[in-house]
């Protein structure tokens, strides 16, 4: 292709179809989510290995208040992909005040999936749990908690301003449908994880 | 069909999927208080979180709407360092039983 080629018709022709038939930067945020999965899943083992090591580990979660907190998180983050789904729905259908109402509805339930984690973070803090030290047993058991949950609070909060940043955009004509479904993506990886962070990290370790 | 008539059925869609993660959810607890073994809990508990997020991951994040290529390419990978991880659990229970007072 000659120079003269390239100043009438640019670099179009010489670039290659996007691969998987998406576009880049919705195959960037999955290889994103591919490799952010493997960072929780090495924060996840990590915390597992260091449970299984030691033999007084903590079980301090009663049903009240922390299980029941974290149904009612799982529910808020459950029904906050569910209007996400919604908003990329209606992004792609155009209709720009409904996409709005989902967006900020979504980061309305991530907000409050924010406040109730801090809210159980106080908690466990008031009753002595620190990064290497707690009332119970194994001092590791705070360190690999407020990682692990912490890291997932991190990725909620990430999260939330990405989307306000997203819905502002979008409503202003600067950003399209393709950006809503693929901030849509990460926020369904984030309710992802919390699926796996439940269970591992809180039912393993209830009070009896 | 309305623009807005279109955007409420995708909720209307998907909500098997949600109460089927929030029954998942709830199942989870349920079980938690049954008496297993840490390591059988630890096996259900895994297996209905897979479950969860092959759900999620599947209609949520429309994986199933992608190609098959994509698929291939990211899962299989994910799992393969996730099943290789799995190395380090002989090691944790080699220090537990190394421990002199461990129970």
């Amino acid at each position: 292709m000659s120079e003269t080629d390239i100043a009438v018709h640019g670099h179009g022709p010489e670039v290659e179809a996007s691969p998987y038939a998406i576009p880049s930067r919705k195959l960037a945020t999955w290889l994103f989510v591919i490799s952010d999965a493997a960072t929780f899943g090495v924060l996840l083992f990590g915390y597992g290995y260091l449970r299984t090591a030691s033999s007084d580990w903590p079980t301090p979660f009663q049903f009240r208040p922390s299980i029941l907190n974290v149904l009612i998180m799982t529910f808020v983050l459950v029904t906050s992909s569910l209007t996400m789904l919604g908003a990329v729905d209606s992004a792609k259908t155009g209709d720009k005040a409904k996409t709005a109402r989902f967006l900020w509805s979504t980061i309305l339930l991530g907000v409050i999936f924010a406040g109730l984690h801090i809210r159980e973070w106080f908690g466990l803090i008031d009753e002595g749990v620190r990064l290497f030290q707690n009332p119970w047993g194994s001092p590791l058991f705070g360190a690999t908690f407020f990682a692990i949950t912490g890291m997932h609070l991190l990725h909620v909060i990430g999260g939330v301003v990405a989307i306000a940043v997203i819905a502002r955009k979008f409503d202003n004509g600067r950003l399209t449908a393709g950006h809503v479904e693929t901030v849509g993506i990460y926020w369904h990886f984030v309710d992802l994880v919390w699926m796996f962070v439940v269970p591992l990290v809180y039912l393993l370790n209830i009070s009896r | 069909m309305t623009v807005s008539a279109k955007s409420g059925n995708v909720i209307v869609k998907y909500l098997p999927v949600y109460f089927t993660l929030l029954a998942i959810a709830a199942l989870e607890v349920v079980i938690a208080y049954q008496h297993f073994s840490t390591g059988s809990l630890l096996a259900i508990l895994l297996a209905l979180a897979f479950c969860g997020g092959t759900l999620a991951m599947r209609y949520f994040m429309h994986l199933a709407q992608e190609t098959r290529g994509l698929f291939l390419t990211l899962i299989p990978a994910l799992l393969f360092v996730l099943l290789m991880m799995n190395m380090s659990w002989s090691d944790s229970l080699r220090l537990l039983h190394m421990r002199p007072f461990a129970h």
